[in-house]
């Protein structure tokens, strides 16, 4: 790198970009865009410039700032967003995906300053959610979100509203039942210890007393804290299927009923503290399972990408129409950067249409008037009219919602080991229990009764239960540290039994934005300036990506310049004459073959190279070439095939490879290979993918940004983590395996147990050192082997 | 020995009257938000005051 250009290198103020212009400077603080210096005169103006203090560059690139929120006037649009309202205030939250600093915080709550009809602002750090509480008569919603938008906080508004939803209470109260469990075990192990040691003679009073506070302990532990465990018993009975649940809930209340029994006869002290100690132990298990990334949804659709209003042209009058209103024969107007809602047909303007969304190719497509455009696409570049032909939801892209993949419940992926083991669990379980039953009861009726309570309460697989949670949880917490974000602990399970890998060509093997940009042409410092002059001047994606990579450098005037519509820039300036585009407009002829994408150039008559725009393959796409020897491995594009040629190094198998596939292709290649009965992975990225993600046995959506859209699946996976695949493919058998011997763990310990049990001489005391030895066992066994597990694959 | 029935009543009623408390502040939403407060505090109130760095 020359000395020059690091001279020149300057970094924005606000967001932290490299500054291409010289254009936007404030008391010598640089901006690399109009917007991020409307930002900070804003800040300024409201003496909020601390918010520059707390960490360096704290705002997003405002290079777009063009939103229009005026579809925020439509009450019927604003009721579905706000929390509550009432004659003075209304109070609304929002998700605001660019809160990821104290400086944001710090900022979002100092709201009031700027306009001090907002009375109260909290942030939501880790949901990145802004509750705002405003008084509706001196701020609409229109200004409110305005206002955020200009100090640089847009909050993400979708009809969708999965976050929202996701981040409701839970109405299972797991906390609370945790807390009542765990007071009860407290109080009723100390209360237990006085039995334990022997009470003396004269002191026999005692007992009684004793005895009865642990029986009161107990009711609200079997009544509150595990009742879930007999509910969900009871309901898979009525299926006819035995879950882990039953032998749970049996041994919860055969323990109760001995205990009361015992406690009402004064014949014993009870299982009291085992009972309690059983109830929190399997609460803690559930709670360790319940991960929720409360800033990640899984359960995206079309929905919470598209907007939630367009403009439609009624009687040569905008107005804005809310989505679910939006009929065919509507015309709607589209601006730069909206997004098109339904399938439609181009009436007037230029439409210059990026698919990246749907299809994952980064470069944007002309298209001419007359000609249908699919849902979906972005335009970019000026305003255009279309008419809509088809309803939202019937659209070529939305139809695909509509397929049973997306209608029916997905009971069809694999049972766990857990639910496996489980039934035949029980089935031993009871026989063991009414064997001994029987065995003692011709002898001895009391006896008998005692074994076959003391079986139940042994070999209630406390361990067995906790034994997949823990696990789980551990491997969830070593993928999420690498990147990978789970949607729940079963996915961990599914993963390791994956056999088939299907992948999306474009955005997802490819990096959808950091296009490799190649430098045909040998320039020299003067035909560098004038492209640079040319190019800086246009919004095409291509132009920006040539002038991202040529740096910074002067900026000529130009004296003349004309955009032709999907082909190029003609201009002229300091008297040389610069035609940039494809090969039609520059050299007048179509480019020969299909082949990346090159715009040519051609400076005063003289043709000088072109740039090539190469696909970039993601790191590792190698090692993750690699899983062939293991893995079926398909690659399934919706493009053309002439990168057949790049992508057979990493597909070697023939008739790996499919091209031209839609939406719907996809789906049915991926139904196709699961009634092989093989169980298929696959990994996309675009609203294309959908169909197949959600089709799969494993869904995993490839995304360069978690907060931005990424479609609904079963895991998200970063894509600067794309080349740990194979080792977390591999960690998730791990995890697989350490279940099992964490289940065999248990076993040996029931099988101790048992052997007391059978005879009818289990004592309180021994139950109640068996059941937590057995549950810490269990519990540091699963966290240290996938510890471990994770270090050899060097995951940690 | 007596004094061990109003001993453990005594202490049966602290511990209720804690498990309320946890059960007030959990309806209360005061666990709602884990995160953001150790972020909050570190802010400082007066910003017409140069922060160092």
């Amino acid at each position: 790198m020359t000395a020059n250009s690091v001279i020149n290198k300057t970094i924005c103020y606000h967001c932290g970009d490299n500054i291409l212009t010289a254009d936007y400077i404030i008391e010598d603080k640089h901006f690399c865009c109009n917007g991020c210096r409307s930002v900070y005169q804003v800040l300024s103006a409201n003496k909020l410039c601390s918010y520059y203090n707390y960490n360096e560059h704290p705002g997003a690139t405002r290079a777009r700032t063009d939103k229009r929120f005026d579809y925020l006037s439509e009450p019927s649009i604003i009721s579905e967003l706000i929390d509550y309202t009432d004659e003075r205030v209304t109070i609304v939250t929002f998700f605001i995906p660019h809160i990821h600093c104290s400086s944001c915080l710090w900022l979002l709550e100092q709201l009031n300053k700027i306009n001090p009809a907002v009375h109260y602002c909290r942030v939501d750090f880790l949901k990145k959610q802004l509750n705002i509480r405003f008084d509706h008569h001196q701020l609409s919603m229109q200004q409110l979100v305005e206002l955020l938008d200009d100090i640089g906080y847009e909050p993400l508004i979708s009809l969708q509203d999965i976050i929202k939803k996701q981040n409701a209470p839970n109405r299972d109260n797991l906390v609370q039942k945790i807390a009542v469990a765990g007071f009860c075990f407290g109080n009723v192990m100390l209360l237990s210890f006085p039995e334990y040691f022997g009470i003396s003679v004269h002191d026999q009073s005692f007992r009684q007393f004793f005895g009865w506070l642990n029986g009161l302990f107990c009711l609200p532990v079997v009544l509150y804290s595990g009742r879930g465990y007999f509910v969900s018993a009871w309901q898979s009975l009525r299926k006819k299927v035995l879950n882990i649940d039953f032998p749970l809930a049996l041994g919860i209340a055969v323990l109760f009923i001995r205990t009361a029994f015992e406690i009402l006869t004064r014949t014993g002290a009870g299982f009291g503290d085992t009972l309690c100690g059983l109830v929190f132990f399997l609460l803690i298990g559930k709670f360790v399972q319940k991960k929720t990334y409360h800033h990640i949804s899984f359960e995206r659709d079309y929905r919470s990408f598209f907007p939630v209003a367009v403009h439609v042209i009624e009687d040569d009058k905008e107005k804005p129409v809310a989505l679910s209103n939006l009929k065919t024969g509507h015309r709607i107007m589209i601006r730069n950067n909206e997004i098109i809602p339904a399938d439609a047909i181009l009436l007037k303007g230029e439409a210059l249409i990026d698919f990246s969304f749907v299809t994952g190719e980064a470069a944007p497509l002309a298209k001419t008037l007359g000609e249908i455009i699919y849902a979906g696409g972005r335009q970019t570049g000026g305003a255009i009219e279309m008419e809509i032909i088809k309803p939202v939801s019937q659209s070529y892209l939305t139809q695909l919602w509509n397929n049973e993949a997306f209608t029916r419940q997905q009971d069809n992926r694999a049972q766990t080991f857990t639910e496996t083991v489980s039934k035949y669990f029980t089935i031993v379980l009871l026989t063991i229990a009414f064997a001994s039953l029987f065995f003692w009861l011709p002898t001895d009726l009391k006896r008998g009764f005692a074994a076959f309570t003391a079986v139940l309460i042994v070999a209630c697989p406390c361990a067995l239960a906790l034994s997949t949670p823990f696990t789980m949880s551990a491997a969830l917490s070593i993928f999420d540290r690498n990147l990978f974000y789970l949607k729940n602990t079963r996915v961990v399970e599914q993963m390791a039994a994956i056999d088939t890998i299907v992948m999306d060509k474009t955005g997802t093997i490819t990096t959808g934005d950091a296009d490799c940009v190649k430098m045909e042409a040998d320039l020299n410092a003067e035909e560098k300036r004038l492209i640079y002059s040319v190019c800086i001047n246009s919004i095409h994606p291509l132009c920006r990506m040539i002038y991202h990579h040529l740096g910074s450098n002067e900026r000529l005037k130009a004296d003349e310049y004309s955009e032709v519509p999907g082909k190029g820039i003609i201009a002229s300036l300091a008297g040389r004459r610069v035609l940039l585009g494809n090969a039609k407009l520059v050299l007048g002829c179509n480019e020969p073959g299909p082949q990346s994408t090159k715009v040519h150039l051609m400076i005063d008559k003289k043709y000088l190279g072109y740039f090539a725009f190469t696909q970039h393959y993601r790191d590792g796409m190698e090692q993750v070439a690699g899983l062939s020897a293991n893995y079926d491995l398909f690659m399934l594009s919706g493009d053309h095939d002439h990168e057949r040629y790049e992508l057979v190094k990493f597909f070697k198998q023939p008739g790996s490879m499919y091209f031209n596939q839609s939406p719907q292709d996809k789906l049915d290649f991926i139904a196709s290979l699961q009634r092989q009965h093989n169980k298929v992975m696959m990994l996309g990225d675009g609203l294309n993918d959908s169909g197949a993600l959600r089709q799969s046995d494993l869904g995993v959506a490839v995304t360069d940004n978690v907060n931005n859209f990424s479609p609904g699946s079963d895991a998200i996976l970063d894509g600067r983590s794309f080349a740990k695949l194979p080792a977390f493919l591999q960690f998730s058998k791990d995890a697989v395996t350490i279940i099992h011997i964490s289940f065999l763990i248990s076993l040996t310990y029931n099988m101790i147990g048992l052997s007391y049990a059978v005879t009818g001489n289990l004592s309180p005391l021994a139950a109640a050192i068996l059941m937590p030895v057995s549950t810490v066992t269990i519990i540091s066994f699963t966290s240290l082997a996938t510890h471990f597990m994770a270090k050899r694959r060097r995951l940690i | 020995m007596s004094i061990i029935y109003f001993l453990i009543g005594c202490s049966v009623m602290l511990a209720l009257f804690f498990l309320a408390a946890f059960f007030w502040a959990q309806r209360s939403g005061q666990h709602d938000d884990l995160y953001t407060p150790s972020m909050r505090i570190l802010l400082d109130d007066e910003e017409e005051k140069e922060p160092e760095k």
